[in-house]
């Protein structure tokens, strides 16, 4: 659904905190009706990077344009085209869900004829029709993080911003709130995404941006960077935990690349199965053995070294 | 779902550049609507209870002894500090919650800042959501006031907007002071045991400040309820004040409020894009 105009251009774009260099110079473009993703651990820059977009963070060095305009010149005609969902929820406690939704859409100086019906749509998109004069305290932690994505489409953003929407939920809530985005992007809504989910970021990224500390390490569709970065398949085998170290090397005879983390090791093939059958005819016979898909946390262990979530 | 026009469509940045303020006094007033039994308790029972023990009770020792004070019935005199007072803990109840709670507590100043609303809007719709809940209840306070006799003309009237005054200026001020907070418990205790308590006592509310000794009189100088009592008293029953004397309490009040309004802009900006 992306189209070819940018909305979203940085070049060389810094944020420095004192000593400490949060974004370390990096060049992206958003396009309409794409949904892009910012992927990385903690600390990578992500957060850093999409508060500098939503015009409540000043850059320290290089460009950033939003909507053609630069957000520490033009904050609020940007502000007035996003929509967003902060990591924490910051839902008015005092208010009821119904409420939230309204006032709400009075920050946007929408009025009142027009935001009525629009609450009723927002309640039945986040499936809280039914707690519309529940107080916000009393909501569970899905309820209120629909909520939250409800009220920043309160204007009917161009773009959606949502930082790590899915953290802290249950599986269950996670597949109802990634449904409702699916929704928004085929509507077209331009979507912006932090997660240090790969599976999140498999499921709703058209293309992703792989960060840590501060840099960008990859930038392609998440196929793309499976891809570049990793093989077809990946076989996870056990020894034990004080074996693995030992027959690493002999593991390294059968495959160009091998990850020995503490628990397990990765071995990386275009085909499982037939490594796996390799393995046998060396003698080797691990405890226990796994073969599957190459994932986004393969491309992401192969470019840092490092495991997403540690 | 219904056809989406897009915010490109709906959405008026420059219009909430001038508006943006009244969207949180309309947050402001729809949380105030939740609590109107309280809120109308409060301003009710205050001032009866106090105007039963203070103004009756002492009131009547006082102008039994001397004929009153300043050539008037205590509670004459005693009228503008008291709505002076009620404006002032009134504007700061209002502002201090709601500081903190937008800040630290639930976080929603964070969510307006997300919107076209700036930070300086925010700290205005405060102030003047502050001021719109201080007004009821110095009415409610005013007529209280009327039906005990307090009044001695219908200028006695005049001691609401100077009450207001009191609430703008101090309200302002300690708007800044909750933003500037780092530690709300630290915050509350100096708020109420430095400033508020000896505000209240030695602004000359229940007798004249001229009647302290020198070296305590300076608190009063710096409080805005001595300020606003001694325009109060001018305007309601003619309490002497020299020329210079009612400019230097109306300028000592606009100064107050607009370092305060300055004050308090700055820290909800630092805070907002910290």
């Amino acid at each position: 659904m992306a189209t070819h105009e940018v909305l979203i251009e940085a070049k060389q774009l810094v944020k420095r905190y004192g000593d400490f260099t949060a974004i370390a110079g990096i060049d992206f473009q958003v396009r309409k009706g794409e949904s892009f993703g910012f992927l990385g651990p903690n600390g990578a820059g992500k957060s850093t990077t999409m508060r500098i977009i939503a015009a409540t963070l000043n850059r320290t060095g290089g460009e950033i344009t939003i909507l053609g305009k630069d957000p520490e010149k033009f904050g609020p005609e940007i502000k007035a085209h996003l929509g967003v969902v902060p990591q924490t929820d910051n839902l008015d406690q005092a208010l009821t869900v119904e409420e939230n939704l309204y006032i709400y859409g009075r920050y946007f100086g929408l009025s009142k004829k027009f935001i009525r019906p629009k609450i009723e749509e927002l309640l039945d998109f986040a499936q809280l029709a039914d707690k519309r004069d529940v107080k916000v305290e009393a909501l569970s932690g899905g309820m209120k993080r629909r909520l939250t994505i409800a009220r920043a489409l309160v204007s009917e953003p161009e773009i959606l911003m949502l930082d790590e929407p899915t953290t802290g939920l249950d599986p269950q809530a996670r597949h109802i709130l990634w449904d409702r985005l699916f929704r928004l992007k085929e509507q077209g809504v331009t979507l912006l995404i932090t997660t240090h989910y790969m599976d999140e970021a498999e499921q709703l990224c058209d293309r992703l941006m792989v960060m840590d500390k501060g840099s960008i390490m990859a930038e392609d569709s998440p196929a793309g960077l499976i891809k570049t970065y990793a093989t077809k398949e990946v076989v996870e085998v056990r020894f034990g935990s004080d074996r693995n170290a030992q027959v690493a090397p002999q593991l390294h005879e059968l495959v160009e690349r091998i990850e020995v983390l503490p628990d397990r090791i990765l071995m990386y093939a275009d085909d499982g199965e037939e490594l796996l059958h390799s393995l046998s005819q060396k003698g080797l016979h691990p405890l226990t053995s796994l073969v599957r898909r190459s994932s986004l946390e393969d491309v992401f262990l192969r470019l840092t070294g490092r495991t997403l979530i540690d | 779902m219904s056809t989406r026009q897009g915010s490109l469509v709906l959405v008026d940045a420059e219009k909430i550049k001038r508006r943006g303020a009244f969207a949180v006094v309309e947050a402001r007033v729809m949380i105030f609507l939740k609590y109107i039994p309280g809120l109308v308790s409060a301003a009710v029972a205050n001032p009866f209870l106090y105007l039963v023990a203070v103004g009756i009770g002492v009131g009547k020792l006082i102008n039994s002894h001397s004929g009153g004070v300043d050539g008037v019935k205590y509670l004459t005199f005693l009228a503008p500090a008291l709505l002076s007072t009620a404006a002032i803990q009134n504007a700061m109840d209002e502002v201090v919650f709601p500081t903190l709670e937008g800040f630290k507590w639930n976080k929603s100043f964070f969510a307006i800042n997300a919107t076209p609303i700036s930070a300086k809007q925010i700290a205005n719709g405060v102030l003047l959501a502050a001021l719109l809940r201080t007004l009821f209840s110095v009415t409610v306070y005013g007529t209280i006031v009327f039906l005990f006799g307090g009044f001695s003309s219908a200028r006695g009237w005049l001691a609401l907007p100077t009450a207001l005054a009191a609430g703008a200026a101090f309200g302002a001020f300690i708007m800044g002071m909750a933003a500037w907070a780092k530690n709300d418990d630290q915050f509350f205790m100096i708020l109420g045991r430095f400033i508020m308590m000896p505000l209240f006592l030695f602004s000359g509310t229940f007798y004249q400040l001229s009647t302290m000794p020198i070296c305590l009189r300076w608190i009063g100088w710096l409080s805005p309820l001595w300020h606003t009592t001694e325009l109060g008293r001018y305007l309601t029953y003619g309490h002497h004040l020299s020329l210079v004397m009612l400019l230097v309490h109306i300028a000592y009040l606009f100064s107050m409020f607009a370092f305060g309004m300055k004050f308090a802009h700055r820290q909800f900006e630092r805070r907002l894009t910290k």
